[in-house]
């Protein structure tokens, strides 16, 4: 204990709450915060430099283990971004594949979301597992499609690695039909509960002008009430032919992050629904793409998508030659986490695990 | 970005802004900003221009380099004046840019990309931070500082955030070379037997 009282803790690296190795050094007075410093890197493994160091093509895996919750966007942004860089096309079918496997991850993602704020909150496993059931059914679909539940390495440039297995789309209409009904069980329980009212409402609110400022991006700016969806924004792939709202929050507390996901995902199941039944036939990769030996020209581009997490961006250069000369990821989770003392300052040690579970991270992709 | 440049430069006359041409397909060109004016330029751009959103800040090792240009020089040969290409080698030193992907949430534009570069690689690596514009900045000029050893002036935390407190080198510099501190391999081979082996004979 420091002569002014207050008591340093250091929270991590390694706690349920944290949601991988990620550390907190948090100064308390009394139960109250009145510092907190994150510290990162613990599984920092540089993949930039590693992408450097490989074909274009090679780092397309790499991407899957960045934000390992939701492999998918990851791959479409890269190929979105190497798409650009090289001016690529994208067949009709592989952008709707695109959104179908996008939106899939945005669901599955906001449902662990729901289930690991739960867990911080105190609620262990029960929502936890109820959230997992879920997940497994589009985990199973992935599987069937790519060949992995979450390391999918599925896209390439100019489409996707293969087309759609016999069924597939049956079986994902049919997920699709019977998700809400999860949602719906999952508000029945927990919306109007008392112990969640109390532990989220009013928790660390915070303004649209701070949340721009600081960075904040993807659900945790729209929980501020600010009306910015990269789907709608950039109108990247084909999302501007979906009908969808884009759901906002009123004070941008704990409750609207938390609240914010469960909209997001009825929304999601909506374009999952158009996509579904519009999808047409036809090729499932650009013929004049080239993959292995693939010499993007001279030049850079940056390329974004609206990740489940956050704007999701990839900055590459190239040189002409077979390997990138910058590859740059934009990771929404480490960048979100600018505010996180802002927010936690004034708040109770208890509050700090739910703030930072309603900014939801993943610390592969923070530490990258 | 042609409009963005002239408001730059009707507004802040006495600024160094430069268009960066960018010759792939996506046509994304940039802005090189001095590092004296990139401060106030940034201020410019989020009040005046409405880009409020500093989405992406990372860093880019440029190596020293040599190009090769033909240039025409005049000569006069037998009273008429003749053109006579020549071949000239250059010397580009190397220096460190610190990159910045901006955006518009209010007009929804962009994105306005903004580079600032250090005079070399080794002694001047200072450009201002934006932190104090954007706080979103923070972490990525933290990384960049890290990573690249571009110093941030001005920032307020400005310490080492993925690499340990007592690391001492850069590594995503181009030049970066780990150090031969392989792990223990059983059945060294390749590469790392050469090195085992360079070693043993050192000693």
């Amino acid at each position: 204990m420091s002569p002014d009282r207050t008591i340093d803790v250091s929270l991590g690296p390694q706690h349920p709450s944290t949601h991988g190795v990620f550390r907190m050094n948090v100064t308390l007075d009394g139960e109250t915060v009145v510092k907190l410093r994150p510290i990162f890197g613990y599984l920092h493994r540089n993949h930039e430099k590693i992408a450097e160091n490989n074909s274009w093509l090679a780092s397309m895996p790499y991407t899957d283990r960045l934000d390992y919750i939701c492999s998918l966007t990851n791959n479409w942004a890269y190929a979105l971004a190497v798409e650009k860089l090289a001016g690529i096309e994208v067949t009709e079918r592989a952008e709707y594949i695109r959104v179908i496997v996008g939106e899939l991850t945005r669901v599955q993602n906001h449902a662990s979301f729901l289930g690991f704020v739960l867990g911080d909150m105190g609620a262990w496993g029960t929502a936890l597992m109820y959230a997992f059931r879920e997940r497994e059914k589009i985990l199973d679909l992935f599987e069937a499609l790519t060949g992995a539940r979450m390391m999918c390495n599925y896209m390439r440039f100019g489409g996707c690695r293969c087309d759609l297995p016999t069924g597939w789309l049956d079986a994902a209409r049919k997920l699709v039909e019977g998700f809400p009904a999860f949602l719906d069980e999952m508000e029945a329980l927990l919306t109007g509960n008392e112990i969640l009212l109390a532990r989220l409402q009013g928790v660390a609110p915070l303004s649209a002008a701070r949340a721009i400022n600081g960075g904040m991006s993807g659900p945790g700016l729209r929980a501020s009430g600010v009306d910015y969806d990269i789907r709608k924004v950039d109108g990247y792939g084909i999302y501007n032919r979906f009908h969808f709202r884009v759901p906002r929050g009123p004070a941008g507390d704990c409750y609207d992050r938390f609240m914010l996901r469960v909209l997001e995902a009825r929304e999601s199941l909506n374009i999952l629904k158009q996509a579904i039944s519009g999808i047409p036939d036809g090729p499932i990769i650009n013929p004049k793409s080239k993959q292995r030996g693939f010499r993007p020209p001279v030049g850079e581009a940056y390329g974004r998508i609206e990740g489940p997490k956050g704007e999701l961006g990839f900055y590459l250069i190239s040189d002409g030659s077979g390997r990138p000369y910058r590859y740059r990821v934009r990771p929404p989770s480490l960048i979100n986490l600018t505010l996180l003392e802002e927010l936690c300052l004034g708040t109770k040690l208890a509050d700090v695990m739910v703030i930072l579970g309603s900014i939801d991270i993943v610390l592969g992709e923070v530490d990258r | 970005m042609t409009d963005v440049l002239q408001a730059i430069r009707a507004a802040l006359p006495a600024a160094t802004v430069e268009l960066i041409n960018n010759p792939g397909p996506g046509a994304q060109h940039s802005l090189l900003v001095s590092a004296n004016d990139g401060r106030a330029v940034a201020k410019f751009l989020r009040d005046s221009l409405g880009f409020d959103f500093c989405s992406n800040v990372t860093g880019v090792d440029w190596l020293p380099r040599k190009v090769q240009e033909t240039v025409s020089r005049k000569e006069s040969v037998e009273g008429a004046g003749k053109e006579i290409p020549e071949t000239v080698e250059r010397d580009i030193p190397g220096f460190l840019e610190a990159v910045y992907h901006l955006y518009s949430i209010s007009k929804k534009s962009g994105p306005l990309t903004m580079r600032m570069r250090t005079g070399d690689r080794a002694g001047d690596v200072t450009v201002p931070s934006l932190t104090p514009v954007w706080k979103s900045a923070e972490f990525q000029e933290r990384e960049a500082y890290d990573l690249f050893g571009i110093r941030f002036e001005g920032h307020p935390d400005l310490r080492r955030i993925l690499m340990w407190d007592g690391f001492a080198d850069h590594p995503m510099r181009k030049d970066y070379a780990a150090p031969d501190d392989c792990e223990y391999e059983p059945t060294p081979h390749d590469e790392t037997l050469a090195r085992v082996k360079a070693r043993q004979e050192a000693t």
